[in-house]
């Protein structure tokens, strides 16, 4: 390497002896970390264009309705799960997965098991609609009626007859979306707005890294929480019958919340021009009226923006939704029921189905639902919110 | 006759859709302080910057013309911008020594063109750190970090930083601007010994600075360079009313 | 004066007001951490860090989970880390700030920060184990199943994925915060572009790239949902041997052993104890990385 530069050094100089500039060098090394590093910076789109490519594909075969494999593949699975869907393995004494084919069917049945334990309502639930499912099974499922079945709101995958209705899952999602927003929202907003507007110096060094921290809590971790400490609490509070129900859940999910529009209320607080603020208290406002008439509204849609990303955030939660909210496919008004949520339900029902079969399609058509619905919120934040913001604070 | 080591005609340029430079016709003759000065935003530094190609840097610059070093326009297609910089040494207004210790940074140079024998390096850096006239304050702490020196010593560093890729013309941009009065004769001291090796030019916003170390002066205002000459001849007998009431101090 | 005596009434609510919604947040914070600890502490112990679990998991320690979680991570920081810090350069050095490109890609990194974790797991199972890892079976092991299922390289290629938005995003503000003096500086030297990119801008953003590497890792040791069907068991008697091997996980293990066991209350304390090492765990990953940010922070404004 040296040798090489310095035969290069000794040809740079001309006959005189000066440096010549002349001869233009290419030089391997810029040239490669210039393409590497072009390419790489495309990975992130080509991400998102595969995982939408990809998550759509596999939800596709569920379009077609003429395809007959799939149709006794599907009979076969539903069969077969149908046996052990009553009782429960314990999961404990299952033979150590090793690498090989078992992965799939020694996962345990996620939901019927969770509720075994945990909460009768759905066990009873799902007994009814598997009774239900016998007693009016006629044979045929396939891509059609699952498609067909796909705007009702009976969620029975796994039975004789399955019907793949999202319309309650998407409905206890939105549910337990509402109860967490209006949970997390207020007081995410009105916390920035206090360490935005109020707050000192040192209680400013406090909140933002607990929020920091919050933020850092796994999903997890806040559901344990909330499914061994909350749901006892707030059940002693408001005396309803399920213990793990969407109000419990919507909760925990605001907790999960509170970071991210929290931080970009206080974000978009801050970044209001302090012009804009000092001509207020100038004029005689004080600090509140200031805070209240000035900045709230000039940070507006910011404020919008952290709400909307917050939603996304509890919409595609599923570690919370699995662990806290019953897990019932239901579908009511009620905030003290159980739900089911999209996520929970991929989360849930995915390691059981059978690779390729109409079960699997759904899943990865719900999944589909999800990130479309997280992308336009993130584009709605992005593009619509951003220029709305940009033309209130610099006024153009 | 002096040679004439940078030549530029009718040289114009353009920052997006603004004129900054109008027609630059200038001779800088070789192993020769020239001084640029002028009043703020007249053109000067950039200018300077455009004679090793730093503009390029920034987006929206457009050059026309020729600016030629040693007879080749370096804005031609085939120029290799790197070795111009090489051969085009500069020194920054405000010291920007790299976070690396004292002798790294003056290592830098000769290390980026393939000099790894450590015996070879010690010895540039060793030269250069002299002929920046700063080896005597920097020989026992060559590995501290250069972060820890003064304003003055971090700008002689640079100095030093510059000589060890062994260029021909240093290009220097108001380098003295921040330091102290001591600081900055020293500086000056040194720009007059250089002199002997290197082409040097330098911009400054100080006219006794420039009468105290520089062979020529120009002097640029608004984008143009109204006058060109002896240093003696600027300062005592400018023929442009302009630079004379600059000079004198009626406005700038 | 009456007037203004009314206003300051309404000030005080609000300020008030405000003020208990943040402490509120505190609390809750301080409540889980407290309850978590207090649950957990009993629990930790040599034996329960470094054993297997025993009596069908009602018992014995959570080594593998433990390990799993590591190997995950350095497996997920070996793909983002580069990926990202590359990304993050090419935004900083390469492109133009206000370029199509530019905008296109900060948008596709800031819709990857936003997208469910769930739907990373979905990807990652359509993608990595029914597309790369079928074709890999049918290519070089002739249709024999071992690449085209869950394992622990699929789960942190997955993992990767989510967090990679983690590391571009701090990466970046810390090569944002090397002076522009110093990028001239070297070029004017008469380096190249790339030889200033190494040499003087990412040494100079070291603890800009180990912020993001620690925030990736948090994430990542934290995150269940991207690998519920890519990779994660429910229990597996040894470690795993190698990349086509499935694992346990802390998260998953937490979930698994408060929804899934037999005896929920037998079980208790290892939840707790779990969940105490998992939050810990991401405690003092987020703790350094907030310190870590604090000081690059500080040197912008010095």
């Amino acid at each position: 390497m040296a040798k090489k530069t310095k035969k290069a050094k000794r040809s740079e100089l001309t006959d005189s002896g000066l440096i010549d500039i002349t001869k233009r060098k290419f030089r391997w090394s810029d040239y490669l970390a210039e393409k590497i590093i072009r390419g790489t910076a495309f990975l992130s789109i080509t991400i998102i264009i595969l995982i939408f490519f990809f998550v759509f594909r596999e939800s596709m075969p569920i379009f077609n309705t003429a395809k007959p494999e799939v149709k006794t593949e599907t009979e076969k699975t539903s069969g077969n799960t149908q046996e052990t869907y009553g009782e429960v393995t314990d999961p404990a004494t299952a033979p150590g997965v090793k690498g090989a084919d078992s992965t799939v069917s020694d996962q345990p049945e996620l939901q019927e098991q969770y509720g075994d334990i945990k909460d009768n309502v759905i066990v009873s639930d799902s007994v009814k609609n598997a009774a239900y499912t016998v007693s009016a099974g006629s044979g045929h499922d396939d891509n059609q009626s699952a498609l067909k079945s796909l705007l009702t709101k009976d969620w029975v995958p796994v039975s004789q007859n399955p019907r793949y209705g999202i319309l309650s899952l998407i409905i206890g999602t939105f549910k337990i979306t509402i109860i967490s927003i209006l949970f997390a929202a207020p007081l995410a907003i009105m916390a920035a707005l206090y360490t935005a507007s109020f707050a000192g110096k040192r209680l400013k060094e406090i909140i933002k890294p607990t929020i920091e921290l919050l933020a850092g809590f796994p999903s997890v971790v806040i559901g344990f929480f909330a499914l061994m400490v909350l749901a006892t609490f707030l059940q002693n509070i408001f005396h309803y019958d399920t213990r793990l129900n969407s109000f419990v859940g919507g909760i925990a999910m605001g907790i999960a919340a509170i970071p991210i529009i929290f931080t970009i209320t206080e974000d978009a607080l801050t970044a209001v021009p302090r012009t804009f603020n000092e001509a207020s208290l100038a004029l005689g406002a004080s600090k509140w009226q200031t805070a209240f008439f000035v900045i709230l509204p000039a940070a507006t849609p910011g404020i919008f923006a952290a709400v909307l990303l917050g939603i996304g955030r509890v919409f595609g939660e599923t570690m919370i939704a699995l662990m806290a909210t019953g897990n019932a496919a239901l579908m009511d008004l009620n905030p003290f029921t159980s739900v089911r949520t999209l996520a929970a339900t991929i989360g849930a029902e995915m390691a059981e189905v059978v690779f390729g079969d109409t079960h699997y399609n759904v899943l990865f058509l719900i999944g589909s639902l999800l990130f479309i619905f997280t992308f336009i919120l993130n584009a709605i934040a992005e593009f619509y919110v951003k220029g709305k913001l940009m033309k209130r604070i610099q006024g153009k | 006759m002096i040679h004439e080591k940078i030549h530029t005609e009718n040289m114009f340029l353009h920052y997006g859709s603004k004129l900054a430079l109008n027609d630059i016709s200038i001779q800088i003759p070789e192993k020769k302080v020239t001084a640029f000065i002028g009043p703020s935003g007249c053109g000067k530094s950039t200018f300077l910057r455009s004679l090793n190609r730093m503009n390029d840097l920034i987006d929206g610059v457009k050059i026309e013309g020729k600016i030629l070093i040693d007879e080749i326009n370096i804005y031609d297609k085939n120029i290799d911008v790197v070795t111009l910089r090489k051969k085009v040494g500069m020194v920054f207004q405000k010291s920007n020594p790299f976070a690396k210790s004292i002798y790294e940074n003056v290592a830098y140079g000769p290390r980026i063109n393939g000099v790894n024998d450590r015996k070879q390096l010690d010895e540039i850096v060793e030269t250069a750190l002299k002929n920046a006239a700063i080896w005597e304050e920097v020989k026992d702490r060559m590995n501290d970090s250069a972060m820890g020196l003064s304003g003055g010593q971090q700008q002689r560093l640079c100095i030093a930083r510059t000589l060890a890729v062994n260029p021909e013309i240093v290009l220097m941009d108001e380098p003295a601007s921040a330091l102290d009065p001591l600081s900055t004769s020293k500086i000056e001291e040194l720009i007059v010994q250089l002199k002997e090796k290197y082409t040097i030019v330098i911009v400054t916003h100080n006219m006794q600075q420039a009468a105290r170390i520089s062979d020529l002066t120009a002097f640029f205002y608004l984008g143009e360079l109204i006058e060109f000459d002896k240093t003696k001849k600027i300062f005592t007998n400018p023929e442009k009313k302009q630079t004379e009431d600059y000079i004198t101090g009626r406005f700038g | 004066m009456i007037k203004s005596f009314k206003k300051d009434i309404k000030g005080i609510l609000i300020e008030g007001v405000t003020l208990s919604a943040a402490l509120l947040i505190i609390a809750i914070v301080v409540v889980m951490i407290t309850v978590i600890v207090i649950g957990g502490k009993e629990q930790i112990s040599w034996d329960f860090l470094t054993k297997f679990p025993e009596d069908g998991m009602t018992k014995g320690g959570i080594f593998p989970a433990i390990y799993g979680t590591a190997l995950l991570v350095i497996i997920m920081s070996v793909a983002a880390v580069p990926f990202g810090t590359i990304t993050a350069i090419y935004l900083t050095e390469y492109a133009k700030e206000n370029s199509i490109i530019a905008k296109t890609i900060r948008f596709a990194v800031r819709t990857l920060a936003v997208i469910p974790s769930i739907i990373y797991g979905l990807f990652g199972l359509g993608f990595f184990i029914k597309f790369v890892g079928t074709q890999m079976d049918s290519t070089f092991l002739g249709g024999q199943l071992k690449w085209g299922q869950p394992n622990i390289l699929w789960a942190s290629l997955t993992m990767a994925l989510l967090t990679l938005p983690v590391v571009i995003v701090s990466v970046e503000e810390a090569l944002k915060t090397v002076p522009k003096d110093l990028r001239a500086a070297s070029l004017a030297l008469g380096a190249t572009k790339w030889q200033t990119i190494w040499k003087v801008v990412i040494p100079g953003s070291i603890s800009g790239i180990m912020t993001g590497t620690i925030l990736a890792v948090s994430r990542g040791a934290g995150e269940v949902a991207p690998i519920l069907f890519t990779g994660v068991a429910y229990y597996v008697a040894t470690l795993p041997a190698s990349l086509s091997d499935q694992f346990m996980v802390l998260g998953y293990h937490i979930y698994v052993m408060t929804t899934q066991s037999a005896n929920v209350d037998k079980t208790m304390p290892i939840q707790f104890g779990t969940t105490l090492v998992l939050l810990a765990l991401t405690f003092i990953l987020n703790i350094s990385a907030i310190i870590l940010r604090y000081r690059i922070r500080q040197k912008k404004t010095d």
